[in-house]
């Protein structure tokens, strides 16, 4: 049998046995190339799942070949694959980032420790992406999360306990409604492996079990993925985390907690129950509504950068599942659009703060006072990526603002369009104080003129920010791969 | 080389200006020289597409295929030749006025300066050979976006508040209502192509489409109709080029460009005359010349004077437009072209005043035009084609307004027009009586004559083309017959 077909597992192993080897090799520069070479095999395996299956194909593994409803399939479908690479992708660039940026923020000796814990979470949260199984789900979940928890613990200030504390505690929470909602479905349905959850759950899906279950399912996942109003953990987290942390979580974490929910709504419960029968849809928009006009309201009077760019997430995570509201294909496709984007768009951003934090020595707007002087590169690389989060033409956010406005159109509510559009302008706001910081500003006295930050940071931060340029001007990976898998979820309608 | 080369060309030639002014910060004579260059270079190619475009040829281009269906697609058509003539024409003389003005003035982070200005002609280009909305829609942000570092280039408090009211107008309109409009257009059509006789004719109800088109109307802000006006005396902050040639010339210019290029290649002139409701635009692009021109009057700030009278400018465009006289339409696009030259003129002399005298208040210029006679010369010439007194070129784009006006019997429109002629000569006239005829009254801190050689020397070529439009050739009535000939 040839590596290829083994693909869809490898995924998640190379990054699991990467996280042991760290902590064994322990001392030098080891811990840090096995974590980085994992990543980057799993980008390289994810880039060919991908491929395979944009013509429809699912590809399924059967773990031990067990067949799959007793033993744990993986299946990877255009939605998964799609996924499978945003997660890689992330890490494959915030690795190498990792090595310079946390020099200045991790002790020397935790630094193993730091490597072994992130090749955990991008394990963990491959997994989740593969696996057809709801409790392998939940255990990938689980190792992600706790993985995550040590991770922000990690941070410099003493701050990112507390954040890390209060994550634990609403992480587990939403871990335990998570399983809880997966117990219920299992009572009901004697499986645990998703396409036969599905089968199975046809004949009973209105009995209050599996409502129950959709709820403690849905709460569970809208507080890892922080859904207003459950989102309190978000901006102390990313604030005192490690930069590169932030970066990769910004990127990843949210977003896949999106995707079991999405997963869960059209591919266990169907969307015939999830948004006819019960009022999901109208729940989904004005709790969107309310992430998009309060968070990013909230985001306009930080005065710290990196929580302001934490709110704004939370603000942005309201358009994601605006769009998954409006239950159409170009909606779906929409929000998928709109997570990829931002989560490159985001994670840029984070990994270029990152470089000031470590030079201007700290992420409060007034310390990056005249930082379009002293750091131009990166400075102007936060505007670029600023663009991308008001959604200016020419950048990866415009395409998803456009999918959103043209399926809100679709369904012909003009005042979902204009609610759209005006809280867009919230961005500008926020994104403008940091503009008007950074060029209209002195330099706080005694900076030195030009101080850079090195090109080990600036240059994975650029690669993401060119990214969310070039996802602007070329939306065939973005649009094709989302809109592909929306049409799989949904099925064309006539 | 054929067209689209020259068209490709004309697009890439101001970003490597850019860069080559980048390139040259430390050595400031070659990175004016490659100012220079790029202007002049931009001009021959932009003008040697005129010959084929007169002939009936359209230079097209498709660049990249950014979601499924829309493209950043170009095509070079006569009312966008005509802009891209104008603009890169005077980008020539406002580098030359520049050069004079900035280093006189002893301005900071020039290198800047000039990157932003030649990014701001490759928007504009991008605008005017745009195919389809969507290209325009894009060029049309990234203009606004590469001339907020110029509005806000001297970096004071009052640059950065400047700056807030003129991204808040632009982005504001152009997001919440330019942006749904172009969506709600595609949605119902499926294309965005700007054609002959336009893409939404049939598509839309009467009430509908009107309701798109004040959409359009007001999202295109750069058009500046009330109340979205404020942008632009609040862009007045920036140096005099910026003022004189991105506000009377590329920026504004490419909203009024965009309205035509709406009306006539989306809408269609039929389609709209066919019992959509349009008196609406009538009425408020004429309250806009009628209120810009009342306060023009009463303001005393030379620069605030000259930004209201663009505003009151700009919305005779829109009211030909609305109009929809064929006649009317000509002179809306012979007044993109001679208002251009006038308005440059007369922030060129601004400036000018400014750089020797340091005054900028209209009250102050009694008897400046006996020290500075070449500048207030050109003042003069500027403000009376503005006016539309023959053989100015104001007057011949006035008066294709007026027999549209007239032969579509909207009365309205006339009134207006007449009006506001009365209004211009109120506002301009006494400048120029006091300027040459009234004895100095406020001594200057310092005894001056002209300003920089480079400076008077771009606003005297502007004042001359200002006189020789009207005879250059006919090229630009031409151009503006050619719209409607069908393309």
């Amino acid at each position: 049998m040839s590596v290829a077909l083994h693909m869809p597992v490898l995924q998640v192993v190379v990054p699991l046995l990467s996280a042991p080897l760290a902590i064994l090799a322990r001392r030098g520069s080891l811990p840090f190339m096995f974590a980085t070479a994992a990543a980057w095999c799993a980008f390289a395996m994810s880039i060919a799942l991908w491929l395979e299956v944009q013509h429809g194909a699912v590809l399924s593994y059967f773990i031990g070949s067990w067949p799959a409803p007793w033993g744990i399939e993986y299946r990877v479908d255009r939605l998964s694959a799609f996924f499978l690479l945003l997660v890689s992708g992330m890490a494959a660039v915030v690795l190498p980032y990792s090595r310079r940026s946390i020099e200045a923020e991790i002790p020397r000796e935790q630094h193993y420790l730091f490597y072994a814990l992130f090749s955990l979470c991008l394990a963990g949260l491959l997994g989740i992406t593969v696996t057809a199984d709801a409790f392998n789900i939940f255990v990938f979940l689980e190792i992600a999360s706790l993985a995550t928890y040590v991770l922000i613990a990690l941070g410099r200030d003493r701050r990112a306990l507390v954040a890390s504390y209060q994550y634990l505690v609403m992480g587990t929470i939403g871990a335990t409604f998570f399983v809880i909602g997966v117990g219920l479905l299992y009572l009901m349905t004697g499986t645990l492996n998703l396409p036969d959850m599905a089968e199975r759950l046809a004949a009973e899906r209105h009995t209050r079990p599996v409502l129950a279950a959709l709820a403690f399912i849905t709460v569970g996942l809208s507080l890892k993925l922080a859904l207003f109003p459950l989102h309190q953990w978000l901006p102390n987290a990313y604030t005192y985390a490690p930069s590169a942390v932030t970066a990769f979580l910004a990127g990843t974490a949210t977003k896949v907690s999106l995707y079991v929910l999405v997963r869960f709504y059209y591919s266990v419960f169907g969307e015939s129950l999830v948004f006819r029968y019960l009022p999901f849809p109208e729940i989904l928009l004005l709790l969107s509504l309310a992430a998009m006009f309060v968070a990013s309201g909230i985001a306009i009077f930080q005065r710290d950068f990196k929580k302001l760019l934490a709110w704004s997430s939370i603000g942005q995570i309201g358009y994601i599942t605006l769009g998954l509201s409006f239950d159409t294909i170009t909606g779906l496709t929409a929000s998928l659009v709109h997570l990829f984007n931002h989560a490159v768009t985001k994670c840029g951003l984070f990994l270029l703060l990152g470089g000031a934090v470590i030079v201007a020595g700290g992420s409060t707007l007034e310390r990056l006072a005249g930082l379009g002087r002293t750091m131009p590169l990166t400075s102007f690389g936060i505007v670029v990526g600023g663009l991308g989060l008001i959604g200016v033409p020419g950048t990866a956010g415009f395409i998803s603002k456009w999918y959103l406005v043209l399926a809100a159109l679709e369904r012909g509510e003009w005042w979902l369009v204009f609610a759209v559009l005006l809280s867009s302008l919230l961005a500008v706001a926020y994104v403008w104080r940091f503009v008007e910081m950074a060029y209209f500003r002195a330099p706080p006295p005694g900076t030195p003129l030009r101080r850079e930050a090195p090109a080990a940071l600036l240059i994975p931060a650029w690669l993401m920010i060119a990214a969310s340029v070039y996802l602007g001007l070329d939306t065939s990976i973005t649009v094709g791969s989302a809109s592909g898998a929306a049409e799989m979820l949904i099925g064309v309608k006539k | 080389m054929n067209g689209a080369d020259h068209l490709l060309s004309g697009l890439v030639l101001p970003v490597v200006g850019a860069a080559g002014v980048a390139v040259c910060r430390y050595l400031p004579n070659l990175r004016e020289g490659v100012s220079l260059l790029s202007a002049g270079a931009l001009f021959f190619c932009v003008a040697s597409l005129v010959p084929s475009v007169l002939d009936g040829a359209r230079p097209g281009l498709e660049l990249l295929e950014v979601m499924p269906g829309l493209q950043i697609a170009f095509r070079v058509e006569p009312l966008g030749m005509l802009f891209a003539l104008v603009a890169s024409g005077l980008w020539i003389v406002s580098s030359l006025y520049s050069i004079g003005y900035m280093r006189a003035n002893g301005e900071a982070h020039q290198t800047r300066f000039y990157v932003c200005f030649a990014l701001a002609l490759a928007a504009t280009i991008g605008i005017a050979f745009s195919a389809n909305a969507f290209t325009l829609f894009i060029f049309y942000e990234a203009l606004t976006l590469v001339t907020y570092p110029l509005v806000t280039h001297h970096g004071t408090d009052g640059a950065r508040n400047g700056g807030r009211i003129y991204l808040a107008v632009l982005i504001g309109t152009s997001v919440v209502f330019l942006l749904p409009a172009l969506v709600f257009t595609w949605h119902t059509t499926g294309t965005t192509d700007f054609r002959a006789g336009g893409i939404l004719a049939g598509k839309l109800d009467p009430v509908p489409m009107a309701a798109l088109l004040a959409l359009y109307m007001f999202g295109i802000g750069k058009a500046a109709l009330m109340p979205f006006h404020r942008w632009l005396p609040a862009a007045m902050v920036a140096p005099a080029p910026v003022s004189a040639l991105l506000h009377a010339v590329a920026v504004v210019k490419a909203g009024v460009f965009s309205v035509v290029k709406v009306v006539v290649y989306l809408f269609g002139t039929e389609a709209l005359g066919n019992g959509v409701p349009t008196d609406w635009l009538i009425a408020i692009s004429g309250f806009t010349i009628l209120a810009a021109s009342v306060v023009a009057l009463n303001a005393d700030n030379l620069k605030r004077r000259l930004a209201y009278s663009t505003i009151s400018q700009l919305s005779y465009v829109v009211l030909a437009v609305a109009v929809l006289a064929p006649l009317s339409m000509i002179g809306a696009v012979l007044h993109i072209a001679a208002h251009a030259l006038g308005k440059i003129t007369l922030f060129f002399a601004a400036g000018a005043i400014y750089t020797a005298s340091h005054k900028t208040e209209v009250s102050e210029l009694d008897g400046i035009g006996r020290r500075m006679p070449w500048t207030m010369g050109a003042f003069a010439i500027g403000a009376l084609s503005l006016i539309g007194i023959p053989p100015a070129a104001g007057f011949f784009s006035k008066w294709y307004m007026v027999q549209g006006a007239a032969a579509s019997e909207s009365w309205v429109a006339l009134a207006v027009l007449a009006t506001s002629t009365l209004l211009n000569a109120a506002y301009f006239l006494p400048v120029i009586y006091s300027a040459f005829f009234r004895a100095e009254r406020v001594a200057p801190r310092h005894d001056h004559g002209e300003a920089p050689a480079a400076s008077v020397a771009a606003l005297v070529i502007t004042a001359a083309a200002t006189l020789a439009l009207p005879f250059a050739g006919g090229i630009p009535l031409e151009l503006a017959r050619a719209v409607w000939g069908g393309s």
